[in-house]
C-alpha cells in the first residue's frame, strides 16, 4: 500500500471551516491525552475549561475582556502576513502602545476631553512606527524579517523594564509598576458592573473594517497582490518597498491599539507582566482563522476561553494551567499541518504488480 | 522475443484528474528505431501520458509493456530500471558540478565509494557511439543550453536508457543546434533505440520523425507514418479538430516613431551591462521581431520598456516623449502594454481569483476604484467582457487563476493589456507552451493592432513565428543588437549564424 500527496485543482470552500474545525478537535484530542498523564478524568477537565469560560454573564464578559487585546493582535499578524511581511513582533508594538498610552494618560496639563483620543492615536503611532523599522530593514537592505521583528521584542521589553525600574518606578511600594493614569484617561466601561471596556468595541469594529480595506479597498488588493506574488505587483506598477510599510504600519498600529486597551481599559498602568505573550498569541490566532480579518474574532474568543478556563480547570482538577499554553502551540501544529490539506489531499493507493 | 516486438507497448490507458479525462484509452506503440512524434494541443493529455509513462503519475488503468513483458512502473526509478530515460524541457542539472559529476550523481557506490574511473570511461563510450561528446571536467555552468541539453542525453544513457524521451527539446535551441540534435537523435535509433519526440512546431516533427501519434482532448485522434505529403495544415487540424486558416499580413503603410531606444545600457553593473549600447525603434503599424537565444539580453530589454529596469545611461522615447529614468506608470500612462514571457511570474498571480489578476495594473483608476475604493462590480463586469470577447474558457471569474491552461492565461493577459488599446505592445514569447489554435489567435490579435496603426515589439525565440509576424528582425547576442534585417531578407541561415554571434560577412 502506497500513501502519498497529490495537488488539489482547487480548494473546495467547505475547507475553510472545516479544517481550523478539525484542527481544534485534533488539539483536543492530543492535549487531552496529558491531561489524563496529569491524572485527570479527560471529559471533566475540558467540561469546566470550556463552561467557566462562558457560564455566567460574569465569566462571558471576563473571556470577551481577554478576547479583546487577542483580536487586535491577531488582525495585526493577520494583516503583516497577507503582504508575506513577517511580523512576530506584535509583542513589542503591543508593549510601545501601553507605554505610549500612559505617558500621555498620566499628563497633567493636557485638557481633560482629549487624553483618550490622543493616547489611542499616540499608541496606534507608537506600536506603528515601531513595525515600519524592520520594513525599511527588509525592503531597502533585504534584512530577513523574522530576526528583526521577533528581536525588536526584547530591546522594548528589557527597555519598558529599565522604565519601570527607574523614571516609572513607583515611589511608594517600590514595585516595578508605573503610575496610573488619570481618572479621565480611562477607557470608558460599556457595561455597569463589568470590566467590560470601549476597546472591546473598537476591537469589534477594527475587524471589519480590516476585513473592509483587505476586500474593497486598492491597498488591501495591493497587499494581497505584493504578498502573492511581488514581481507580478511591480511589474503592473505597485511600489512594493511603499505596501510593505503601509502593511507595517497598519499591522504595528493595530498592535499598539492593543496596548492602549489594555493600559487604558484594564490595569490603567504599565508593569512588567502586563502582555502574557498576546503578540505571539496573535500568530497563532491569525493562522487558526487562515488570516481572515472576520474569522480572527471566533479565533481569539477560542484562545481567549482556553486562557480564562485553564485556572478554573486548573483548581477544579489539579491538571497544570501551563496546559493553555500547551494546547496554543499544539493548535499552531494542527492547523499549519491542516493547512497542507487545503491544496493537497492523500491519496492511498493499493500497489499492483501486474 | 522476436524482431517485431515493440520494445515500449503502452495499452488502454486513463488517467483521471477530478472530472477531468487527461488520458482516456490510450495506445503507443514503440519500436526499435523509431523516432515517434508526439503531438498535440497543450491539454491534449501529451505530458500526463510522458508523465505516466516516467512514473510521475499511477494509471486509473491499462498497463505498459517493455519487450513484450508488462512492467510496474510506481516512480522515476522503476521508470530508469526499465530502461526510460527522459529529458525534460527545464534540465535537471546541477550547474555548480562538472560533467562527469552530474553523471555520478544517484549513481549506486561501491562501499560508499564513488568510481569515477568507471564513470569516464563509459561517459566516453558514450561520446564514441553516439557521437555524444562532452569535456567531463567541464562545470555544467560553463556549458550552452544546447551542451547542457546533450548532457541530460548522455546521463538518460549512462543511466542505460533504450527508449528515450524528449520533450519540447528544440524550444531553447538555435537552428544549427537543432541540427546537432537531429544528428544526435538518428545515431541513437542507429543502435536501436527508440526515441519519443514531443514537438509543437511541425516542420521539425515532419524532418526527424518516422511516425507521429496525435492526441486531443486526451484520446489519440490519428497514428500515422511520416510520409512528404503530409502537410502543415493537415497535423495542424488534425491537433485542434478544425480547420486552420493561416493569418493574413496585408501591407500597412509604417507612420511615426512610436517607440525608441536609443544607446540603452542596462542590467548587471554599469562597468559590465548587459545590454551594451542598444538602439532600436519600433514605428506606427510595425511589428519588429527580436530574435536571439535566451539569455542574451532579451528579458533585461523587456524590463527596461517596462519601466522595471532603470538603464544605467541612454533614453527611451515614447511617441515623443523622452524618459531616462522611467518607471512602471509612466510608461503604462503613455500607452505601453506588455505580455511578459514569465506569464505566471510576472504577468499574473496565480493564487488569486482571475478577476483580481486581470485588473492588477489598473485597479487605482476608475471604473474599477474611486478614492481608493474598490467597485467589485465594475470588475466581475470588465472581466466577463473580456472572457467572452477572448473566448477564454473558466469556469468563472472567481476561479483561482493558476487552474486555467497555459493558452487561457496568455488569452487572459492579452486581454488584461489590449482592453486599454496601447498604443506600444510589448509581447515576449507570445505562443511558447500554447497550441495552434490559441497561438494563431494571438497571432491574429497582433495582425490587427498592426492594422490598427499600433506598434508591436515581439520578443521570441521561434523563428518561423517571427517570420510570420515581422516586418523588421532585430536579432540579439549577448546584449548587443547584432543587425536589424527586413523581414524578407531574413532566412534561417542567416539569422541563426547572427544569434549565434556570428557577424554577417559572407551573406
Amino acid at each position: 500500500m502506497k500513501v502519498r500527496l497529490e495537488q488539489r485543482e482547487k480548494s473546495s470552500p467547505w475547507l475553510n471551516l472545516a479544517l481550523p474545525l478539525m484542527a481544534i478537535a485534533a488539539t483536543l484530542v492530543l492535549c487531552g491525552g496529558l491531561i489524563a498523564l496529569a491524572g485527570a478524568n479527560v471529559l471533566e477537565a475540558y467540561t469546566v475549561l470550556f463552561a467557566s469560560a462562558l457560564d455566567s454573564k460574569f465569566n462571558l464578559v471576563e473571556t470577551i475582556v481577554k478576547a479583546t487585546p487577542l483580536v487586535l493582535t491577531g488582525l495585526a499578524v493577520a494583516v503583516a502576513f497577507r503582504a508575506k511581511f513577517w511580523n512576530i513582533g506584535a509583542e513589542g508594538q503591543f508593549l510601545l502602545g501601553a507605554m505610549a498610552a500612559v505617558f500621555i494618560g498620566t499628563q497633567e496639563g493636557l485638557p481633560t476631553w482629549s487624553l483618550v483620543p490622543l493616547m489611542i492615536v499616540c499608541g496606534i503611532l507608537a506600536g506603528g512606527l515601531w513595525a515600519v523599522l524592520p520594513a525599511i530593514l527588509k525592503t531597502r537592505f533585504k534584512v530577513d524579517d523574522v530576526v528583526t521583528t521577533l528581536l525588536l521584542n526584547f530591546i522594548v521589553f528589557y527597555a519598558m523594564m529599565a522604565l519601570l525600574d527607574g523614571p516609572w518606578k513607583d515611589p511608594l511600594s517600590g514595585y516595578p509598576d508605573s503610575p496610573d493614569v488619570l481618572m479621565e484617561a480611562e477607557y470608558p466601561i460599556l457595561l455597569t458592573a463589568t470590566r467590560l471596556h470601549l476597546g472591546a468595541l473598537m476591537a469589534g469594529l477594527a475587524a471589519i473594517f480590516i476585513w473592509w480595506l483587505m476586500r474593497f479597498t486598492t491597498l488591501g488588493f495591493a497587499i494581497r497582490a505584493v504578498g502573492e506574488n511581488p514581481r507580478a505587483a511591480a511589474y503592473a506598477g505597485h511600489n512594493i518597498t511603499r505596501v510593505i510599510i503601509l502593511t507595517a504600519l497598519i499591522s504595528g498600529g493595530l498592535a499598539g491599539l492593543a496596548g492602549v486597551g489594555e493600559a487604558a481599559g484594564l490595569h490603567f498602568q504599565v508593569m512588567a507582566g502586563i502582555s502574557t505573550g498576546y503578540g505571539y498569541t496573535g500568530i497563532v490566532i491569525a493562522m487558526l482563522a487562515r488570516l481572515n480579518p472576520l474569522g480572527v474574532v471566533p479565533s481569539a474568543i477560542f484562545f481567549a476561553i482556553i486562557i480564562t478556563g485553564a485556572e478554573a480547570m486548573s483548581r477544579a482538577t489539579g491538571v497544570p494551567v501551563f496546559l493553555a499554553d500547551v494546547i496554543q502551540g499544539t493548535a499552531l501544529m494542527t492547523m499549519l499541518i491542516a493547512l497542507l490539506f487545503t491544496s493537497y489531499r492523500l491519496r492511498v493507493s493499493l500497489s499492483s504488480h501486474g | 522475443m522476436s524482431q517485431n516486438t515493440p520494445i515500449l507497448n503502452l495499452r488502454g490507458i486513463c488517467k483521471n484528474f477530478g472530472s477531468v479525462q487527461a488520458n482516456k484509452d490510450v495506445d503507443l506503440t514503440l519500436h526499435k528505431g523509431d523516432i515517434l512524434g508526439l503531438l498535440g494541443e497543450n491539454g491534449a493529455g501529451k505530458t500526463t501520458l510522458m508523465n505516466v509513462l516516467f512514473g510521475t503519475y499511477a494509471a486509473d488503468s491499462g498497463h505498459i509493456e517493455i519487450d513484450g513483458l508488462p512492467v510496474a512502473i510506481h516512480n522515476s526509478a522503476d521508470a530508469i530500471a526499465c530502461g526510460i530515460g527522459m529529458v525534460h524541457q527545464h534540465f535537471h542539472l546541477v550547474a555548480r558540478h562538472s560533467v562527469i559529476e552530474n553523471l555520478m550523481v544517484g549513481q549506486p557506490s561501491k562501499h560508499g565509494m564513488l568510481d569515477r574511473a568507471d564513470a569516464e570511461a563509459r561517459l566516453a563510450k558514450i561520446g564514441e557511439d553516439f557521437d555524444l561528446k562532452l569535456p567531463s571536467d567541464a562545470l555544467v555552468s560553463d556549458l550552452t543550453i544546447g551542451e547542457q541539453q546533450r548532457l541530460e542525453i548522455i546521463k538518460a544513457l549512462f543511466r542505460g536508457a533504450r527508449i528515450l524521451i524528449l520533450d519540447e527539446p528544440t524550444a531553447v535551441l538555435t537552428p544549427q543546434e537543432t541540427e546537432g540534435l537531429f544528428k544526435a537523435m538518428r545515431a541513437l535509433i542507429d543502435k536501436g533505440m527508440g526515441v519519443i519526440f514531443i514537438s509543437h512546431k511541425l516542420f521539425e516533427v515532419r524532418e526527424i520523425t518516422n511516425r507521429m501519434m496525435i492526441m486531443r482532448l486526451g484520446v489519440v485522434t490519428a497514428t500515422l507514418d511520416n510520409t512528404p505529403d503530409l502537410t502543415d495544415r493537415q497535423l495542424g487540424e488534425l491537433m485542434c479538430g478544425h480547420e486552420l486558416t493561416p493569418p493574413e499580413k496585408p501591407a500597412v503603410e509604417v507612420g511615426r516613431v512610436l517607440l525608441r531606444l536609443s544607446n540603452i545600457t542596462a542590467g548587471g553593473t554599469p562597468e559590465r551591462p548587459v545590454l551594451k549600447d542598444v538602439s532600436l525603434d519600433v514605428r506606427a503599424g510595425e511589428i519588429v521581431g527580436l530574435a536571439g537565444v535566451s539569455g542574451n539580453g532579451q528579458s533585461q530589454l523587456a524590463e527596461v520598456i517596462a519601466g522595471v529596469l532603470q538603464p544605467h545611461s541612454g533614453t527611451i522615447e515614447i511617441d515623443g516623449n523622452v524618459l531616462s529614468r522611467p518607471t512602471v506608470n509612466e510608461i503604462k500612462a503613455l500607452g505601453v502594454g506588455r505580455v511578459p514571457e514569465d506569464r505566471m511570474g510576472t504577468g499574473l498571480i496565480t493564487s488569486l481569483p482571475l478577476s483580481d489578476s486581470m485588473v492588477l495594473p489598473r485597479i487605482g483608476q476608475p471604473p474599477f476604484s474611486r478614492y481608493g475604493v474598490i467597485d467589485r462590480g465594475a470588475i466581475s463586469k470588465f472581466v466577463a467582457e473580456q472572457v467572452e470577447t477572448f473566448g477564454i474558457k473558466t469556469a468563472s471569474v472567481d476561479i483561482r487563476t493558476g487552474t486555467l491552461s497555459g493558452g487561457n492565461l496568455q488569452k487572459a493577459l492579452l486581454a488584461r493589456e489590449m482592453a486599454w488599446d496601447p498604443l506600444i505592445l510589448l509581447v515576449a514569447q507570445p505562443t511558447r507552451g500554447i497550441d495552434v489554435g490559441a497561438g494563431e489567435f494571438v497571432h491574429r490579435q497582433f495582425l490587427d493592432m498592426r492594422a490598427r496603426g499600433r506598434g508591436l515589439l515581439v520578443i521570441s525565440e521561434d523563428l518561423e513565428e517571427l517570420f510570420t509576424l515581422s516586418d523588421r528582425i532585430a536579432v540579439i547576442y549577448e546584449g548587443r543588437i547584432m543587425s536589424i534585417i527586413p523581414a524578407a531578407e531574413a532566412t534561417a541561415r542567416n539569422v541563426g549564424l547572427l544569434m549565434a554571434g556570428f557577424q554577417e560577412d559572407a551573406a
